[in-house]
């Protein structure tokens, strides 16, 4: 008699404000919790969308100290240690000067045993990690000296001392056999050590240190190693020696290139001699790119090149200029990192800029200084620079630059990668080796995930797509409350079982009954219209028994003996036509290359996996449409096959539409299936007989062993954002044909 | 005639026929498929016979194989021979060969060998036969010849047949209390010592590190100590009795090998086994399957850990996707305003079912793992540091990673349910005074079980069958510990654990011995099958009465 709200004793006031505050605490509590579920769902995609934003982040720098230099002759060569904290001077005169990089202040000074009467006149470092630098003087002799940096913790501490020691001993190397002056060295060491001089005239000296065994010393001693010869470039600007000792370049001002091999200092030879630059263009500074493979060439015309040799039809190996960087100013200082495949260029006008080979672009710009820039060192973990100019000041900037190696053309595009023949899509994503050039195109595995899909749904798309048309137009009810809910479990069955089963049963059964598995898609259309057919021949009386709707059941044993036909046919045939073994016919007659774990099987397994997700929509959209359409199709004399193409298909096309763009975003994610049924190479090839490598797959592979924060962290999260946005994008287009259809039945 | 086949094309009949053909290809797979896990996961326990084979080789020289056949095939003798086989020239046409599981790894190197059925010139299926299941080095065929207790000769022949089944029975018993010494007692100790390492660790870290403080942890470090020697000392006496016999055996071509009793988990005579024998064998071994621990690298015994884990892991993720997916249905379908942005969440949501798994587990590794872990740690655990406690992958991430993959399954059944009750119910309940949260909560929830029921069902059906997010979250080949133990606070939430779906991947692409392997792999992945379909069926069986149900209701 009374309605919520109207109170009519004080008592039953009370009970009623204590419920209809729970019910505002349901309320609010309702709409928080499911705030949250919703926000935390979406969640997933900023967050992955936060670990991927950083790879697109220009690098920056930011100046932390300037300072005089205090030198007291020229500086020759600037280097700063594993933690940016101090830097070496080398200076002309022979001195060393470490000096905390922060603010300028002196930390030990050390002086070289440089004979008297002789200067020094050319400098040479070695591969940066080894901390090894040779200097040229006049008497033709050369000094090697290493600077090295120990960290000690006294007191929870970090402190780090620096010295300078001489791995070959600190007597001198003759390198000049005449005693001329070295007016340029080039030093290598890995274990072995391999000078090499240039003097007038054109005299190249070499000279290789290798370790001695020595039983009875505890330092074993060198073995020296010698040999000369000449060149006819005038005014080298740089010698090189890569770090496995057996390419030297050297590099004329003229724009002249002479590539030797040293290998085997007996047998020194001239690779190959070229112009490097444009007539009338000078090389203004040259060096190696880390790992040694390429050579970095600026020249006046303010280009940095980058080549490195490629090999010809023949398999002969010729340098190749690979890609040119512009920079603005003319390029003195020129500097690689320590591991990675960037460069750093320092111009006149105090301009520095960062360049990376692979990811083929400027990654940043920074004008640190009013005057030119002399010597430029960067740190070894390239969080650092270190740059004198000519006012005699140092600068100490910091970079952030972690992520240089990706570009939009390094992931999507071909590159010429060091060693390669050709610019290609590869994914290779590490390596043993340091200073490896990582290969991060995700074109070849986006080439896979659509490669995989695409066969998956080549063989899911008839079946499904067909089998919902009998399913829900001429199917018998009684049988389709049977075929329903297998299909549903079909859908559960775990990927896991399905990617075993296709690898291991599925992939030797193809191989060793290839010509039976082609045959049967050919047999099974046939052998269906036969057993059609005879049907409709066969007396009425013995038809009559099977009612309309049950011709599926009818057909299992057709099938099933189809199918056993087929492959006992198999080996026959194979004899037969492919000398007994196809798979090997493929590979010797037609030049296809045959994998066991192929497209072939993955198209079917995947394709198992993804009808019963086609059927189900296709068979609800095909069975919802409206009874008197057909009704009224039928009415006007058309047969039921014209019904249903006619009618009730072009009906329900859209939720047909929408089934089969579930099935692909379907076929896109998963994950088991390719990894357990493909070889997972990176392959771009459409062909059926070769595997893929999926995006989904390679995320499972690689993720467990990718470093936190890495490069290759981040682009296995671009690579599933991807898959992320690429699914969730098909799916919505799919649910809103879906929804635009129900309101359009429901108007009909 | 021709009249006849022309009218029954243009009737349409021959298309129908072959849409039927497609329904019925699906029906043939899905049952094949069943059949195919189910025969081959169910045929891997039964003690099939050993051949004696006396077969003659490419070069002409008889030898002695011992073995079970496997799988019998025909194949081309061109095809052999590319494969590097030696067939005799005179050969050619198919072949007819065999695989046989020839076992004793430890002499052969191989477990497996293809012999060509026609090069055999005689095989018996001798009663003496036996076979052995070793702890190490795979199954052993031959026969035995003696049997030695402490180095004498006690048994021989038929005696020492009679003789084992004794010693089997005594080893077994040692096996399971050394297993229990080792696992439950000095397991449990190792788990205290490594909490009080910590426990002055984290005083260290306070600053509470006062001598007294420190003093009592040190009592209660040499008491473990003590009850640690004793149990060694204990243990150290059961592994010397349970190396007390030994027997004699002649594997195939007359190699001689003795075996430690120590070291052989069962024996048997399948050839000499009667058919109620080998139903009673083959119900022990299924036992065993479900019941024991992997040996060998997986690749023999049971999985228990793994379908422990399986369980732990999904009622896990079950216990945290109910309540959340049914207040966010809730949320949605009763109190959210229904408009535009309510039908995209909606389709959003719906959509969510189909991201890709592997997107949720690389979401569950960054965010869970590093973010969320790493923070705990950092909270909670600084004195376990740098050694993650929570910040590593393990079973709460897993189960959170799964639930978040699930949710939509839970909503989405949950609103299904919701909207399926008819608005005069909830008319009639505020029409009698109830408020909104009492409507919901007395009459519209009740109502919607069943389907709550279907969703998380559903849910669990999905998340027992997902392995490619668990491998970046929290699964591991062999976890050293169950994640659910005697030990103090019971529930390990950050331990790392096994898994019916990965141990199917792990074992058939990632152990080094595949093709021996295999068998336990399909009775795996019969197992995960099995448990999948039922928990479906179940789902569909709900469905259906639920349907039942409110057809009463509306009428």
């Amino acid at each position: 008699m009374f309605e919520p709200g109207i109170s009519v004793y004080g008592k039953r006031s009370a009970h009623l404000r204590l419920r209809l505050l729970k019910d505002r605490v349901a309320r609010y509590g309702v709409a928080a919790g499911g705030a949250a579920v919703i926000f935390s769902i979406l969640l997933i995609f900023f967050y992955l969308f936060l670990i991927v934003a950083p790879l697109a982040e220009a690098p920056e720098a930011h100046e932390v100290a300037v300072y005089a230099s205090q030198s007291e002759s020229p500086v020759i060569y600037l280097a700063i240690e594993e933690q940016a904290e101090i830097g070496a001077v080398f200076e002309r005169n022979g001195d060393v000067r470490f000096i905390s990089t922060s603010d300028g202040a002196q930390i030990k000074k050390v002086h070289l045993p440089i004979p008297k009467g002789a200067q020094v006149v050319s400098f040479s470092a070695a591969r940066p990690t080894s901390g090894v630098v040779a200097l040229g003087l006049s008497n033709g002799q050369a000094l090697v000296v290493r600077h090295r940096y120990k960290s000690s913790y006294p007191n929870d501490q970090r402190v780090i001392t620096p010295e300078i020691d001489y791995p070959l001993g600190k007597a001198l190397v003759d390198v000049a056999a005449d005693g001329a002056a070295l007016l340029k060295v080039a030093i290598q060491e890995e274990e072995t050590f391999t000078l090499v001089g240039w003097s007038r005239g054109g005299m190249l000296s070499v000279v290789r240190a290798s370790p001695q065994e020595s039983l009875l010393e505890d330092e074993a001693g060198f073995e020296f190693e010698r040999s000369s010869g000449n060149t006819d470039l005038e005014d080298i600007q740089a010698l090189l020696v890569d770090p496995g000792q057996s390419n030297l370049y050297v590099i004329s001002r003229g724009g002249d290139l002479a590539w030797f091999n040293i290998s085997d200092l007996s047998h020194a030879r001239l690779i190959e001699q070229l112009s490097i630059t444009a007539p009338g263009v000078k090389v203004l500074k040259s060096i190696l790119l880390a790992g040694g493979v390429s050579i970095l060439v600026a020249s006046d015309d303010g280009v940095i090149n980058q080549w490195f040799s490629v090999r010809d039809k023949e398999g002969v190996r010729h340098l190749k200029k690979i890609r040119g960087f512009k920079n603005a100013g003319a390029s003195q200082v020129l500097v690689s990192e320590y591991s990675r495949k960037s460069f750093f260029v320092a111009d006149n006008d105090g301009n520095i800029s960062a360049f990376h080979t692979t990811a083929d672009r400027l990654l940043f710009k920074e004008r640190i200084t009013d005057a030119s820039i002399r010597q430029l060192a960067i740190a070894p973990r390239a969080d650092a620079l270190w740059a004198l100019d000519d006012n005699n000041r140092l600068h100490f900037w910091h970079i952030k630059n972690e992520y240089p190696e990706l570009s939009w053309s390094s992931l999507w595009s071909k590159v010429w990668y060091e060693g390669y023949d050709q610019p290609e899509y590869i994914w290779q994503s590490s390596a043993a080796s340091n200073d490896f050039e990582p290969k991060l195109s995700l074109t070849p595995l986006t080439f896979g995930t659509l490669k995989a899909a695409f066969y998956a749904m080549l063989f899911a798309i008839p079946l499904s797509i067909m089998g919902a048309v009998f399913t829900a137009y001429f199917m018998a009810p009684k049988m389709r409350q049977l075929v329903k809910p297998t299909i549903e479990i079909m859908e559960a069955l775990p990927t896991v079982i399905l990617g075993f089963l296709a690898g291991l049963w599925l992939a030797p059964l193809v191989e060793s009954h290839l010509p039976g598995i082609f045959s049967l898609l050919l047999l099974m259309p046939v052998v269906v219209l036969l057993a059609a057919f005879l049907w409709s021949r066969l007396p009425i009386a013995l038809r009559r028994h099977i009612p309309d709707g049950w011709e599926a059941a009818l057909l299992i044993p057709v099938l099933i003996g189809a199918g056993v036909f087929a492959l006992n046919m198999s080996s026959p045939l194979e004899q037969w036509l492919f000398a007994g073994d196809m798979p090997g016919w493929l590979r010797h007659e037609m030049g296809i290359s045959y994998d066991q774990r192929n497209s072939l099987v993955v198209g079917m397994a995947m394709g198992f996996a993804v009808i019963p997700t086609i059927f189900s929509i296709a068979e609800d959209a095909i069975f919802s449409v409206p009874k008197y359409l057909t009704f009224g199709s039928l009415a006007l004399g058309a047969t039921p096959w014209q019904t249903l193409t006619r009618v009730v298909m072009l009906t329900a096309s859209p939720g047909i539409f929408s089934g089969i763009m579930m099935g692909v975003g379907r076929a896109v994610g998963e994950t088991m299936i390719v990894l357990m049924a493909t070889g997972n190479t990176p392959v771009m090839d459409m062909s059926i007989f070769q595997g893929m490598r999926t995006l989904s797959a390679n995320i499972a592979v690689e993720m467990p062993e990718a470093e936190v924060g890495s490069t290759h962290y981040r682009v296995l999260f671009l690579a599933a954002l991807v898959l992320f946005v690429f699914t969730f994008a098909f799916n919505t287009g799919a649910e809103i044909i879906r929804q635009r259809l129900r309101v359009k039945y429901s108007r009909l | 005639m021709t009249t006849g086949i022309r009218q029954w094309v243009n009737s349409g009949t021959p298309w129908i026929w072959l849409t039927a053909a497609a329904v019925t290809a699906s029906l043939v797979m899905v049952l094949g498929l069943l059949l195919l896990i189910a025969v081959n996961g169910l045929g891997h326990f039964w003690p099939s016979p050993v051949w004696d084979i006396q077969y003659r080789s490419a070069d002409g020289k008889v030898q002695q194989l011992i073995g079970q056949i496997r799988e019998t095939e025909r194949i081309s003798a061109s095809q052999l021979r590319d494969a590097g086989d030696t067939v005799s020239a005179d050969v050619d046409g198919m072949v007819e060969r065999h695989l046989l599981k020839i076992a004793n790894r430890d002499i052969s190197g191989l477990d497996f060998r293809w012999i060509l059925s026609a090069a055999i010139t005689e095989r018996s299926r001798p009663e003496k036969l036996i076979v052995m299941e070793r702890l190490e080095w795979g199954d052993f065929y031959g026969f035995i010849q003696t049997l030695r207790r402490d180095g004498q000769v006690i048994a021989e022949g038929r005696a020492a047949w009679l003789e084992l089944t004794a010693a089997l029975e005594y080893v077994d018993k040692l096996r399971t209390r050394i297993r229990h010494l080792e696992k439950t007692e000095i397991g449990s100790i190792n788990y205290k010592i490594e909490r009080l390492r910590l426990e002055k660790r984290k005083l260290e870290l306070e600053g509470a590190d006062t001598p007294e403080a420190l003093a009592d942890l040190d009592r209660q470090h040499s008491s473990l100590q003590a009850e640690f020697a004793g149990l060694q000392k204990k243990l150290e006496d059961l592994y010397r009795k349970i190396k007390r016999d030994t027997v004699s055996m002649t594997a195939m071509g007359g190699r001689q090998l003795d075996i430690p009793v120590a070291n052989i988990v069962r024996a048997y005579q399948p050839n000499a086994m009667s058919l109620p024998d080998k139903m009673f064998f083959y119900a022990a071994k299924l036992w065993e399957f479900v019941s024991d621990d992997p040996r060998e690298a997986n690749t023999e015994g049971g999985v228990f850990p793994a379908i422990f884990g399986t369980v732990t892991m999904v009622l896990l993720m079950s216990v945290l996707v109910t309540p959340f997916g049914v207040i966010a249905a809730v949320y949605l379908h009763e109190y959210a305003q229904q408009g535009p942005l309510t039908r995209m969440i909606r389709i959003a949501v719906n959509n969510l079912a189909g991201v890709p798994s592997i997107v949720y587990g690389v979401f569950g590794l960054g965010f869970f793992v590093y973010v969320l872990g790493g923070n705990i740690d950092k909270l909670f655990f600084p004195e376990a540091l740098p050694a993650p406690t929570f910040g590593t992958p393990g079973l709460l991430w897993a189960s959170l990673t799964l639930a978040l993959l699930t949710m939509p399954v839970v909503i989405v059944a949950t609103e299904e349910g919701l909207s399926r009750i008819p608005l005069s119910i909830r008319e009639g309940s505020l029409a009698l005074g109830a408020t909104q949260a009492e409507t919901l909560w007395r009459t519209v929830l009740p109502m919607a079980s069943p389907a709550m029921m279907t969703g998380v069902i559903l849910a669990v059906a999905r998340a027992a069958g997902e392995v490619a997010p668990l491998m970046l979250v929290g699964v591991v080949k062999l976890a050293p510990a169950l994640p659910v133990d005697g030990n103090a606070p019971f529930i390990h939430l950050d331990r790392k654990f096994m898994h019916l779906g990965f141990h199917i991947y792990d074992v058939g692409f990632q152990s080094p011995n595949v093709e021996a392997s295999q068998p336990l792999v399909f009775a795996t992945a019969l197992l995960l099958v099995a448990v999948i379909v039922i928990l479906n069926l179940a789902a569909i069986a709900i469905r259906n009465r639920l349907r039942e149900r409110y057809r009463s209701l509306e009428q």
